[in-house]
């Protein structure tokens, strides 16, 4: 490993982090969708850091060629986030669909409303029988 | 009858049928006087909204589409919020006589689910392919959950009483299918009582049929999914029929 790789290990997992904790800082993620990224921020800086973990992970395990380690843990976490993706998207869309059947009943009941009170979008206004009462 | 009809409310999805929604709608009052029209139109991009209102019936515009399901269970929680203990879901696109409605309230009295069968002797109404064999295997799996020989459980006429009212209202499932395979089973499995009575059914009136043929193979799987995993589903609590 040259110095040049070793330096590009740290940074990119540095960068990673970094990204992921000013998007939380912002609140343009949720810590609940952030801590896998976290997680395998975590992870890569720990190996660019200290090569010689990897080895011995990969050796614990029984596993000949230690990246295919990196790639093992890689793709079971994008998996991982994926599956959490899609059930947020459930929970996302079964929401929706409540507020849209909710809010069509709303306009039925502000619709029999109006009609028994004689109002209705636009008599409320200002230019009404030719009155403007705005000045 | 005519209290009966009083405290029901006559639920149609429609979808995109402003050529026969008014009709349909005028049909069912003339037929059933005294019943309260619900038309839930599922994000039609025609005048459907504007047909069914000029024809008497209360239209609840959904912004988008939300498919059958989606559409009755607005239906459903119209019928708690306005008090009326029977809901019937009739198709807008003609096909079902609102004369048989009558037989299927008849039978809420004893059910608390009552399904308007095609292919029970009554009418002509045919389907052919993988379609047919999905309905016959959903037939036979879901005559078991409903302890009662049921031949058509994907039929889009149905009469649910004020028990399936109140289970409905929060459960009825959204999802592709959901209206017809799910919502039988989550009524089975939660103790209502499942009947069928026989019913005609008329070509439709006008509008095009959302099934296309090369859509039949799709249906069948999708079916079958819809159905294990409806199966596996926990049962909505308890809570919910009392
Ligand atoms: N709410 C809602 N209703 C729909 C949708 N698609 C169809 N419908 C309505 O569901 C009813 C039945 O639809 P059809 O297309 O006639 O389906 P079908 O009767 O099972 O099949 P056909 O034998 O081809 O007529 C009609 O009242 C349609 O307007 C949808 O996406 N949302
Ligand atoms: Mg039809």
């Amino acid at each position: 490993m040259t110095v040049t790789s070793y330096i590009f290990g740290i940074f990119t997992a540095v960068i990673t982090l970094g990204v992921v904790i000013e998007m939380l800082r912002r609140n343009r993620l949720r810590e609940r969708h952030a801590v896998w990224w976290l997680f395998g921020g975590a992870l890569g800086l720990v190996i660019g850091i200290f090569p010689g973990s990897l080895e011995w992970a990969a050796s614990v395990i029984g596993i000949e060629v230690p990246t295919n380690l990196v790639f093992f843990v890689s793709i079971a976490l994008l998996v991982l986030v994926c599956i959490q993706h899609s059930s947020e998207l459930t929970r996302l869309e079964d929401k929706t669909r409540i507020l849209a059947e909710e809010s069509a009943l709303l306009a039925v009941r502000v619709r029999e409303l109006e009609t028994a009170t004689g109002t209705g979008p636009g008599r409320l206004g200002p230019h009404l029988d030719g009155q403007d009462t705005t000045e | 009858m005519p209290n009966l009809f009083a405290r029901t409310l006559i639920v149609m999805p429609a979808f995109n049928e402003e050529a026969v929604v008014g009709d349909v709608v005028r049909e069912v009052y003339a037929t059933l006087p005294g019943v309260h029209c619900l038309v839930v139109s599922d994000g039609s991009v025609d005048h459907t909204v504007a047909r069914a209102r000029a024809a008497g019936a209360t239209v609840a515009d959904l912004p988008f589409n939300l498919g059958v399901g989606g559409a009755m269970r607005a239906g459903f929680k119209y019928a708690r919020e306005n008090g009326f203990d029977n809901v019937v879901q009739i198709d807008a696109d003609g096909q079902h006589d609102p004369a048989g409605v009558p037989d299927l309230l008849a039978l809420l009295g004893e059910a608390d689910v009552v399904i308007g069968a095609r292919f029970a002797g009554v009418g002509s109404y045919t389907v052919r392919g993988p379609r047919k064999w999905a309905m016959k295997f959903l037939s036979a799996v879901l005559s078991k959950t409903a302890h009662t020989q049921l031949t058509d459980t994907t039929s889009g006429l149905k009469a649910n009483g004020p028990r399936a009212v109140a289970l409905f209202a929060d459960n009825y499932p959204a999802e592709y299918l959901g209206d017809t395979i799910e919502a039988l089973v989550i009524a089975g499995r939660s103790g209502l009582v499942i009947r069928q009575v026989p019913a005609a059914m008329r070509p439709r009136a006008g509008g095009t049929p959302s099934h296309a043929p090369i859509k039949a193979a799709v249906y069948l799987g999708r079916a079958m999914m819809a159905l294990a995993i409806a199966y596996l589903r926990p049962l909505p609590k308890a809570g919910a029929l009392e």
